[in-house]
């Protein structure tokens, strides 16, 4: 008698069980406000990615097309991956001295593992991490970047 | 149990020949890219052959051409889920060599991080695992508390998964000054989310059914096969790092190991539930005093060890994570040797899996907590 009503009395703890768990299912499914989805390729224009989000190295210009970098090429001998080179030459200045700038800042995005290891090692802060992270291209070429614009010079007061 | 199906098997009826079948290496439960040839008759599992190095990427070949702190981010991609402290581990070993004290502020912050991270951790494991056993809600929303603390990380850390926050000498960046703010938000919330958690899949029957007294690794097992972290201790083997050997800021906290005693899959289960819960102790004790002063020591442009070999251990979120490094004086070292927690666990699956039936495979290999890409560095 004793292990009959057991049993029965088991019978009904698994479904108690069962619908302890539905109750919290069902607790979701009538209140959706709660949700977390975002609506993301539709949210494109109101998203913003955090400041120290690490999404793509880039290197800030200002208006009158200048930048930070003098081509020392720290961020070359940093970088574990090999995604950084630097290509400098040799122009003559005013005053008739030699001096090496930087001819092009190569960034190999599709070898990059976004380490911040250039950023941080950086003595002019030439180089930053940039929010945007839709990286998904046609062709390999394009992974490849120049990150200094056509025509650009280097900042005056940058120390090099 | 096991005597009904020592029972069923010898008997003629239902006897039927021995086969092979790869379980992976795609495979839904096994999460990633693991291979284990089961020995079948009918149901009944009669032995397990993990086959491994399917990712294998050489980390620690390649560790031996990088300088040291190039070399941390490539622990981030072992264990993902505990890159935190993978990296941690690195940075640790190596400021041990250098004989430098890193300043209190950073082991603080790195505690903090580390538990975040276990946390993360195991919601994966709890969803994952739950999703396995057949509870796929369970999945949706482990993957949804999770988001808070990966939001946490991208705030402070600037990535989600392969933080790379530890540097030679502290961590990366100062802490976000939302922070301490974002972290107590998340705790309050997640303690009221727990109770959830335990009425949706701890106690519901199907799942006990499928997990209790499946499975079971005894103490003299876990310690012969090596078996750390929640697995080995829910088997009662006590071997907590973080209470062994405490590193970072866990000598000034107090915590309590969580030992099981049955070691089957409900324990396994039970154990890393309890976990969760001391970890939101760990950080709570901590959120509140971190010490002012320096994110990170000045560091020599480049790291040169001296001559020597060093080792470090941290727990990770699958159990004991070693370093060792053998430096020959150079910028780079002369070789790495990581002890990956995942290995040793793995290897205990075919112990104690033999005479349970295919499903209750799934349902082992769901409480062993597995991270592929540790097991194959």
């Amino acid at each position: 008698m004793k292990s009959t009503f057991n049993y029965i009395a088991e019978i009904f703890k698994a479904i108690w069980s069962l619908l302890t768990g539905m109750k919290v299912t069902a607790k979701y499914f009538f209140t959706p406000w709660n949700n977390v989805t975002q609506q993301y390729p539709e949210n494109r224009d109101t998203l913003v990615m955090f400041d120290r989000f690490r999404g793509e190295v880039i290197m800030p210009h200002d208006e009158k097309n200048e930048h930070k970098c003098t081509g020392c090429g720290i961020c070359e001998i940093n970088c574990p991956n090999g995604s950084i080179e630097i290509i400098s030459k040799s122009i003559v200045n005013e005053e008739g001295k030699k001096k090496r700038i930087i001819d092009q800042h190569i960034y190999h995005l599709a070898m990059c593992t976004f380490c911040n290891l250039c950023i941080k090692s950086c003595p002019s802060d030439a180089i930053v991490m940039g929010q945007n992270f839709e990286h998904a291209y046609w062709d390999r070429v394009s992974m490849t970047k120049v990150l200094n614009r056509p025509g650009s010079k280097i900042m005056e007061g940058v120390k090099e | 149990m096991a005597e009904i199906i020592e029972k069923l098997i010898t008997t003629d009826e239902i006897k039927t020949d021995e086969y092979l079948v790869n379980m992976g290496p795609q495979h839904p439960s096994t999460h990633g890219v693991l291979r284990l040839l089961v020995k079948l008759e009918g149901e009944i599992v009669h032995n397990v052959e993990p086959h491994i190095g399917y990712i294998h990427s050489g980390i620690e070949k390649m560790s031996e051409a990088l300088s040291y702190p190039q070399i941390i981010h490539l622990t981030d991609r072992m264990d993902y889920l505990s890159a935190h402290m993978n990296n941690e581990a690195v940075c640790l070993c190596i400021e041990d060599a250098l004989q430098v004290q890193v300043p209190e502020r950073v082991k603080y912050i790195r505690t903090i991080i580390d538990e975040l991270q276990r946390l993360a951790s195991h919601q994966l494991w709890w969803c994952a695992s739950g999703m396995d056993l057949g509870a796929l809600t369970a999945f949706f929303y482990g993957l949804r508390d999770r988001e808070d603390i990966l939001d946490i990380f991208e705030e402070t850390c600037g990535a989600r998964l392969t933080l790379n926050y530890s540097v030679p000498g502290g961590v990366m960046f100062d802490i976000h000054p939302n922070f301490q703010a974002k972290v107590k938000a998340f705790i309050k919330k997640f303690r009221k989310i727990l109770p959830e958690y335990d009425k949706l899949l701890t106690g519901n029957i199907i799942f006990q059914n499928r997990t209790k007294g499946v499975g079971i690794l005894s103490k003299e097992d876990a310690i012969a096969y090596g078996v750390t972290g929640p697995t080995g201790r829910a088997s009662g083997f006590s071997c907590d790092v973080r209470k062994h050997h405490p590193y970072s800021a866990y000598p000034y906290i107090k915590f309590d190991e969580k030992v099981g005693t049955d070691g089957d899959c409900f324990m396994r289960w039970k154990l890393r539930m309890d976990e969760m819960r001391e970890s939101l102790n760990i950080i709570e004790q901590l959120i509140d005093n971190i010490p002012e002063g320096d994110y990170a020591l000045k560091m020599k442009g480049v790291i040169k060890l001296p001559e020597g070999e060093f080792y470090q251990r941290v727990e990770t979120a699958r159990g004991e994570f070693g370093v060792y490094i053998v430096s020959d004086g150079k910028k780079n070292p002369y070789r790495v040797k990581y002890r990956s927690p995942g290995f040793s666990n793995l290897f205990a699956i075919n112990h104690i899996a033999k005479k349970w039936k295919i499903a209750d495979l799934v349902a082992i290999m769901a409480t062993f907590d597995l991270v592929i890409p540790d097991i194959d560095r």
